[in-house]
């Protein structure tokens, strides 16, 4: 029984990382059809943010506190620098998209590894993340619980700007219906660059988030992009239950595999239920519908 | 795809001529120019070339961005150096490496790798029957454009973190080396090395007489039809699965036998050739050379690679930008590629229409395989296409 709460309390872990690596993935995913490929290197800029702030301010507790806003700022301003440079002039070009991100995201590899040097560097948590809290059934590492938490706060302030703010109006708009959106008078430019804000932001808290988990290396980002991609492709696009209920499902499979097998074995695994999961459901969790014949 | 007379007429000449000539100046010129040392070194180009074609018709012709060539690259570069690897092992039977790590046994499913004709049949049957399966699974249920792409990267890393969590059965990270012979031939022999080099010549040759007699058929023409507007060919009354599964495969099969000739001319194989990043670093020579033409791919793939060694060598550092400034300024400002300099200019006139809101007529491009309404604009190559009537 101690075994099962263990595999459940480590999949539940894996989901709320997985789960903000790929909060604002599935948005700009959902919101422009546009495959960033450099979410991944945001999340590395959030990391390296959390990094120089703790090399400024020595204190670890307020350094955190400090870093999580901060990343926001920081992998969100890089988002709408690339936004503004190279994925506007793309949006009838998805898949193009793609690849040109990537290219992006080597640029900011090497860049990472000629300003912060090739090895990994390490942020140290502050002393009321370092140890466990006792949830009654079993032992949860304090940062893995703050993770969770702060992944809980990333959902909750997304569905509150999404469902209660003008702007959220606008967005949900433009995901549903880019072209009566832009007709009823929104501009969906504007909305594209703010959403655009918003995903590299979260990007950017996520990194922040992973420097309690590990070190710091320029090839951060690489190891959760694609997990993260697979998060929003089970999750349909276009609603945030969708990528909640994927990121969670895929941490406890994952887990569950790990308990029973080998870490690579297990991942094999996942990626085959993942395409035996998309015979059933092509377009994922939750799509928003359309009458487009997409 | 409708393509003019006169085009289609222009493309055959092109690959008349260029056959031949490709033919001249991998099996003659090139053997006589170049050392022992670069002939190896091109012989490893070809092979990305090889996977380059492939990749040409999955992607360039069919829309396919298949961001995970490395897995079949893999699966036919192992399964030649199982071959290999026993065909070594001496009087015991049991490669080096395992009696180093494992438990001394062979596992039963390297055992049919001892002989050369399954090996050989192995080299293109396994990528192409994991091509086969996933394809199936994926192209039946309508699953495409940015989804197929990261499935396909998905593919990738999973194969590579198999590989590397198998360290006692497949060598784990440092993969598979130091093989000595291929098929009887002592691979420390130089004329042996020669040889090599004009089997993985003559196959690139091959690959490209099929696919351009591919290009030509009525089977070239429904590829490119599905590529750009997948519900009419369906609405005509075929099925487009079964016509991207076809290219797939035999990109997947392409792929595997470039990687069954890398594993003698490199002398090894590991997690390091086939994982999500060696995947998509096959497109990029892809799209400089121009994904949809016959020869663009190739050219693009052995000058990439080339650039890559003379680059890498001396300034590391300066390699990662150079690459990532190509993926960024050939597909969002070339997305033709070099060998239709004059298709894209037909890109940049079409898109200012669009972006002045004239292009109202423009239909979806298939390729997006987003949910998202059908936005005006098209890609690149296919304006180009239709500019060019």
């Amino acid at each position: 029984m101690q075994a099962l709460y263990s595999q459940l309390v480590a999949g539940i872990s894996l989901g709320s990382i997985l789960l903000l690596a790929a909060l604002g993935l599935a948005l700009t995913f959902g919101q422009m059809g546009v495959i960033n490929m450099a979410h991944g290197e945001f999340i590395m800029a959030g990391s390296y943010t959390a990094f120089v702030t703790q090399r400024v301010i020595a204190d670890a507790g307020i350094s955190l506190l400090l870093a999580i806003p901060l990343g926001f700022l920081v992998g969100g301003l890089m988002g709408v620098l690339l936004e503004a440079t190279l994925i506007r002039r793309m949006y009838h070009r998805p898949l193009d998209t793609l690849l040109v991100t990537w290219g992006v995201s080597l640029i900011l590899q090497q860049a990472a590894r000629d300003i912060f040097g090739a090895p990994n560097v390490d942020v140290r948590a502050p002393s009321w993340l370092s140890g466990s809290v006792n949830i009654g059934i079993t032992q949860v590492p304090a940062a893995r619980l703050f993770i969770l938490m702060l992944a809980a706060a990333a959902v909750a302030g997304l569905s509150l700007v999404l469902k209660a703010t003008p702007l959220g109006r606008r967005i949900r708009g433009v995901v549903q219906n880019r072209d009566l959106a832009e007709t009823v008078g929104i501009s969906t430019r504007s909305t594209d660059r703010l959403t655009f804000f918003i995903g590299s932001g979260l990007a950017g808290i996520a990194g922040v988030a992973l420097t309690l988990l590990g070190s710091t290396g320029p090839t951060l980002g690489t190891s959760y992009i694609v997990d993260a991609f697979l998060v929003v492709v089970v999750g349909g696009i276009g609603q945030i239950k969708g990528s909640v209920i994927a990121a969670f499902g895929l941490g406890l499979l994952q887990a569950t595999f790990e308990y029973s097998t080998t870490a690579s074995i297990a991942k094999v695994m996942v990626f085959v239920v993942i395409v035996v999961f998309l015979q059933i459901r092509p377009q994922g969790i939750f799509s928003v519908r359309t009458r487009s014949l997409a | 795809m409708k393509h003019t007379g006169a085009r289609q007429l222009r493309s055959n000449y092109g690959a008349l001529c260029g056959l031949p000539l490709g033919a001249l100046a991998l099996l003659v010129v090139a053997p006589a120019v170049l050392s022992d040392f670069r002939l190896s070194l091109l012989g490893r180009f070809v092979c990305y070339a090889i996977v380059a074609v492939g990749i040409g018709l999955a992607w360039g012709r069919g829309g396919m961005l298949t961001l995970g060539q490395g897995v079949f690259f893999g699966l036919g570069g192992y399964v030649m150096a199982f071959h290999l690897k026993l065909a070594d092992a001496g009087p015991s039977g049991v490669p080096d490496f395992m009696l180093l790590y494992g438990s001394g046994h062979v596992p039963v499913w390297w055992e049919p790798f001892r002989s050369p004709v399954v090996t050989l049949l192995g080299v293109i049957l396994v990528p192409s029957l994991v091509a086969f399966g996933l394809g199936i699974a994926i192209f039946r249920r309508r699953v495409r454009g940015a989804y197929f792409a990261i499935l396909s990267q998905a593919l990738a890393a999973a194969f590579a973190i198999l590989l590397i969590g198998q360290q006692v059965n497949l060598g784990g990270f440092n993969g598979l080396n130091g093989f000595r012979s291929f098929f009887g031939f002592n691979l420390y022999d130089p004329v042996n090395k020669r040889m090599l080099f004009y089997i993985a010549a003559v196959t690139l040759l091959v690959m490209l007489a099929t696919v351009w007699q591919l290009y030509r058929s009525r089977y070239g023409e429904l590829l490119i039809a599905v590529r750009d507007q997948e519900e009419r060919v369906r609405f005509l009354g075929y099925d487009p699965a079964n016509v991207k599964l076809v290219a797939y495969v035999l990109a997947a099969a392409m792929a595997g036998i470039a990687g069954a000739l890398f594993v003698p001319i490199v002398g090894i194989i590991s997690p390091a050739n086939v994982g999500v990043v060696p995947s998509i670093a096959f497109l990029i020579g892809v799209a400089i050379g121009g994904r949809a033409t016959l020869f663009g791919p190739v050219l693009g793939a052995i000058a990439v690679a080339w650039a890559q060694t003379a680059l890498s060598e001396s300034f590391p550092s300066f390699w990662s930008y150079f690459q990532g400034a190509l993926f960024v300024l050939v597909i969002a400002f070339l997305p033709g590629g070099l060998s239709s300099v004059s298709l894209s200019r037909g890109f940049w006139r079409r898109r200012q229409q669009s972006s002045a809101r004239a292009g109202t007529a423009a239909v979806p491009p298939a390729d997006s395989g987003s949910l998202l309404p059908p936005e005006p604009g098209l890609s690149g190559i296919r304006a180009g296409s239709e500019t060019a009537q």
